[in-house]
């Protein structure tokens, strides 16, 4: 490979090569690359990675960091109510977002960023404007800053929030390893001025959409993504003409972490027959590729494909293409921030900034007010002598920030209703079709109500949580149709699993309501061992815990005939129990309902 | 300022373009609901409005952008100043194109007391919020189907009467707020309530295509627009004017277009076959097809117009479980092959 002394032989690219190479493409073109989502087992790598970054950036480029509490006013710009108030007339403060144009905002715990802050972040990096609030400012100011989102986020948590993660470029998973450094400010500086002239060839173009589509990534703006980054490579190498290894790289970066499936074998029929039936689109792929008898465009492909093995998503390359990846990701992050607290009916007043979202209680505010006029007004005409302050206007009431009071408001809390479903061989024979039946009727009142569900199996070894609390009903009842039995019955791995998913339901602010259908004959342990006694003491030790949660918990016994165990279990955990010998899905929805 | 990619360079998604383009040729159609997957051109569509639409006249100085030729429906600012005696002027505005982000306040949305003029002159006045600003353009939310129900409530009563009211703080105002609410999002992240549902105008189902050729051609453009986004968008001007044009031409049409008897009943049985409570789903059906005839240009309202339109009009209204996965839009098909006959 030609090109100057100071690139990296880009064809080898290890984890410290593609961070390296990450940081060095958001440095060369922030703003059309949008930013990155990175990933740190460790807070300060996480740091030391934005610190590269902030190393290539041209100088003076600004930086902050985002407060993810930032009011409106604060992040889009308003009325800085201090100075408007000392001042008593308007002064319009700039937001955050359009101080930082043509700059980097850090976004620390990113996955704590909720859908609120989420829409007013992708609607400026859609548009490239923010929608100020400031005095007589009917227009938009221009705001065209790249994301660093700092996603510190346990394993097992939500991730980014998926309207964020999908425009920002890069997926930076950082191990304990040292950056290593590969370029200088000068190479970036470089490139810049490079990376206009930098062309890319419409087979070349051709290429990345066919490979997206080969993994299964859906989004067109991932594809788009990759094509700046492919320009950028080229740059960043002295090129004007983006080159193969350049396509390789791109797809590395940007594709493999997105992808969903692999591509589909190239047309061996042997193999077809353990494979299991790739998904639909793949009928174009196989067309695709007998077209391309071309052997350069099919060299091309497996170099991309090779490149790309190193980032595709852990599980991809061992199990078979998942039908909806999405479902796993149709997460119940609720709407509109709950905590925000502002609507529903009026339980008093607080201290408070009225522009944060609360409503102003006008009368409690002038009554703060009140008790300090005549100091304040002693205070003015002290100033205004003494010449520190231009002449106090005639204000009939001096108003300060510390006055304001808003209105507290009772909003009366969601549900998340979890379901907890035995799918061992020994609840499965006789009562699996009836725990399905009575979730779905549960899942259509969960709707009616606009509950949360969520979703556990439990069978074999472990566990699972099949559906995050979501109100998506249709994902809710995919998951719950697809739920193989038989197996052991690891009823601790269970209880664990709904403590959790309580826990964090807790956090967004829901009741919660915990429905177990089971017969309690639990024969694996929480490491996974079998044996009942073991089983049993990892069970109801999990149970106390759920217990000490206070939340609403009910245990149906499916078992054929009402057993001393199940009633162990359920008192251990503090759930309503309920047997229930020969039943129907109806009577263990009434049995839920009546549990309420 | 960033320029916006421009509407007629959107490859595809022709079922969603046209029901954007009937809502701006008859308003009155109501909102447009748009779901699909991530990266399919939705908020592009409706962010390259303000430049592809005819531009609209609007009183100056005027909170709420009224019609100077609007006489009764304008605010309650222009017809007092017009009654003490000032002559009105006028610029010409491009049409608003307003986002209203998720977890807006209903302050925001609806407008509030103005704290500023409150507190450092005393005086009680109305800030008005992105209501107003909506008037006669398009109000955008973007993951609608998260939106606090009590909100989309809200915006869709406001958009089917035309008028904010304002009762709070001791504030009373109304203002004209005509606006087309466009919401899109993701069904795998959320439903909405099947009674919000039927107050969208039209719906759209969009997909990624999966036609190869079409996905190239898309990062083609996009990656053209990229480089160089005023050259681009100059290499398009043309297809925008034509479609300006055929819009400007349509709404004068409407007027005078005719729908026969014949497509009034035959909307009527396609509603009664799909099974559809009230008269929402046939006014959107009469409506659509009249603005489609309308863009046309065709002399009447034909049974093809009905059937192309019977769709978008239609598919989010049936009543069906929650937990039903036949496709809306097939039932609809259906329905319309028998009671229309095939195309």
């Amino acid at each position: 490979m030609e090109g100057n002394a100071s690139t990296p032989e880009l064809a080898t690219l290890d984890l410290p090569t593609r961070i390296e190479l990450s940081a060095a493409l958001l440095a060369l073109d922030p703003w059309g690359l949008g930013g990155a989502v990175i990933r740190a087992p460790r807070h300060d790598l996480a740091e030391a990675f934005v610190a590269r970054v902030a190393a290539l950036l041209p100088v003076g480029t600004p930086m902050r960091r985002l407060p993810l509490s930032i009011p409106d006013d604060r992040l889009l710009g308003g009325l800085d109510l201090a100075m408007t108030l000392a001042l008593g007339r308007p002064v319009a403060e700039r937001g955050l977002l359009a101080t930082l144009d043509g700059g980097v905002l850090v976004v620390p715990a990113a996955e704590r960023v909720g859908a609120g802050l989420a829409a007013r972040l992708t609607q400026m990096m859609d548009t490239g404007t923010v929608p100020s609030r400031a005095p007589g400012a009917r227009d938009l100011a221009t705001a065209r800053v790249c994301l660093l989102a700092v996603d510190e986020a346990d394993v097992d948590e939500e991730p980014v929030h998926p309207a964020l993660a999908d425009r920002l470029t890069f997926r930076v998973d950082l191990d304990a390893s040292p950056l290593i450094e590969l370029f200088r400010a000068d190479d970036i500086a470089a490139a810049l001025r490079m990376l206009p002239e930098v062309s890319v060839s419409d087979v070349n173009l051709a290429t990345l959409v066919s490979t997206a589509d080969m993994f299964g990534v859906e989004s067109l703006r991932a594809v788009r993504a990759a094509v700046r980054v492919a320009r950028g490579c080229a740059a960043l190498d002295g090129r004007r003409v983006v080159e193969a290894q350049d396509l390789a790289t791109a797809a590395a970066l940007v594709l493999g972490p997105r992808a969903t499936r692999l591509p589909a074998p190239p047309a061996e029929p042997e193999n077809s027959a353990e494979e299991p039936p790739p998904p639909p689109p793949s009928d174009e792929q196989q067309d695709n590729s007998d077209d391309a008898e071309d052997t350069d465009v099919r060299e091309l492909e497996e170099r991309i494909i090779e490149a790309m093995q190193a980032t595709l998503p852990m599980g991809l390359s061992i199990e078979p293409p998942k039908r909806a990846p999405k479902s796993g990701s149709a997460t119940g992050r609720s709407g509109a921030d709950r905590s925000g607290g502002v609507r529903g009916r009026q339980v008093g007043t607080r201290r408070g900034d009225p522009r944060g979202g609360g409503r102003l209680d006008l009368v409690e505010t002038l009554r703060a007010a009140a008790p300090w006029q005549p100091i304040r007004r002693a205070a003015a005409a002290h100033r205004a002598e003494a010449g520190t302050s231009p002449a106090a206007p005639r204000v009939l009431i001096q108003v300060r920030p510390d006055d304001f009071r808003v209105r507290k408001l009772f909003e009366p809390a969601g549900t998340t209703a979890i379901f907890v479903v035995d799918a061992s061989g020994s609840s499965a024979v006789n009562r699996m079709a009836e725990a399905k039946g009575a979730v779905e009727l549960l899942l259509a009142e969960s709707y009616a109500r606009r509950d949360e569900v969520g979703l556990i199996a439990f069978r074999g070894a472990q566990a699972e949580i099949l559906l995050q609390p979501t109100r998506a009903i249709a994902a809710a009842k995919r998951a719950l149709a697809a739920l193989p039995g038989g197996g052991g019955t690891p009823l601790a791995s269970a209880i664990d699993r709904a403590v959790e998913l309580t826990m964090r339901a807790r956090r967004e602010g829901n009741d919660t309501v915990v429905v177990f259908l089971t017969d309690a004959r639990a024969n694996v342990a929480r490491d996974g061992s079998g044996g009942r006694e073991a089983a049993m003491r990892d069970a109801l030790q999990s149970a106390k815990v759920l217990r000490a949660m206070e939340g609403t918990t009910l245990l149906i016994d499916t078992s054929p005939r009402a057993s001393q165990l199940a009633q162990d279990v359920a008192a251990a955990m503090g759930a309503r129990y309920v047997a229930l010998p020969r039943t129907d899905a109806r009577s263990i929805h009434a049995a839920v309902i009546g549990a309420r | 300022m960033p320029v916006a990619f421009p509407f007629s360079a959107i490859v595809g998604q022709e079922e969603m373009k046209r029901a954007i383009l009937l809502t701006a040729v008859d308003p009155t159609i109501g909102g447009v609901l748009i779901l699909g997957h991530r990266g399919t051109a939705k908020s592009t569509a409706v962010r390259a409005l303000p430049a592809l639409l005819p531009a609209m006249h609007v009183v100056r100085g005027c909170r709420y952008g009224c019609d100077p030729d609007a006489g009764n429906r304008r605010c309650d600012d222009c017809k007092a100043r017009e009654a003490a005696g000032e002559k009105l002027k006028h610029d010409k505005h491009a049409v608003p194109v307003v986002d209203l982000p998720l977890g807006a306040t209903e302050d925001r949305v609806v407008g509030a007391l103005d704290l500023e003029r409150a507190l450092t002159r005393g005086e009680k006045a109305y800030e008005p919020g992105l209501l107003a600003r909506a008037n006669r353009g398009y109000l955008y939310v973007d993951e609608i189907n998260l939106l606090e129900d009590h909100l989309v409530d809200l915006l869709l009563d406001v958009a089917a009467t035309g008028e904010n009211v304002v009762e709070r703080e001791g504030i009373s105002v109304r203002h004209p707020a005509r606006f087309v609410l466009v919401g899109s999002g993701n069904p795998e992240e959320g439903d909405l309530r099947p009674q919000l549902l039927d107050r969208f105008g039209l719906s759209v189902e969009v997909t990624t295509t999966t036609d190869l050729d079409a996905r190239v051609e898309v990062i083609k453009r996009r990656d053209a627009f990229d480089r160089d986004p005023e050259g681009f968008t100059a290499k398009w001007a043309d297809a925008d004017m034509e479609a300006r044009k055929k819009i400007e031409r349509a709404r004068k049409k409407m007027e005078q277009l005719k729908v026969p008897d014949s497509i009034l009943r035959a909307a009527a049985q396609l509603c009664s076959a799909v099974g559809t409570d009230g008269v929402r789903g046939e006014l959107a059906l009469l409506r659509g097809a009249r603005a489609l005839a309308a863009f046309d240009a065709a002399k009447a309202v034909t049974i093809d117009h009905l059937r192309t339109i019977a769709i978008s009009a239609l598919r989010h209204r049936l009543r069906r479980s929650v937990l039903d996965d036949v496709g809306s839009s097939v039932r609809v098909e259906r329905a319309v092959t028998e009671v229309l006959g095939a195309a």
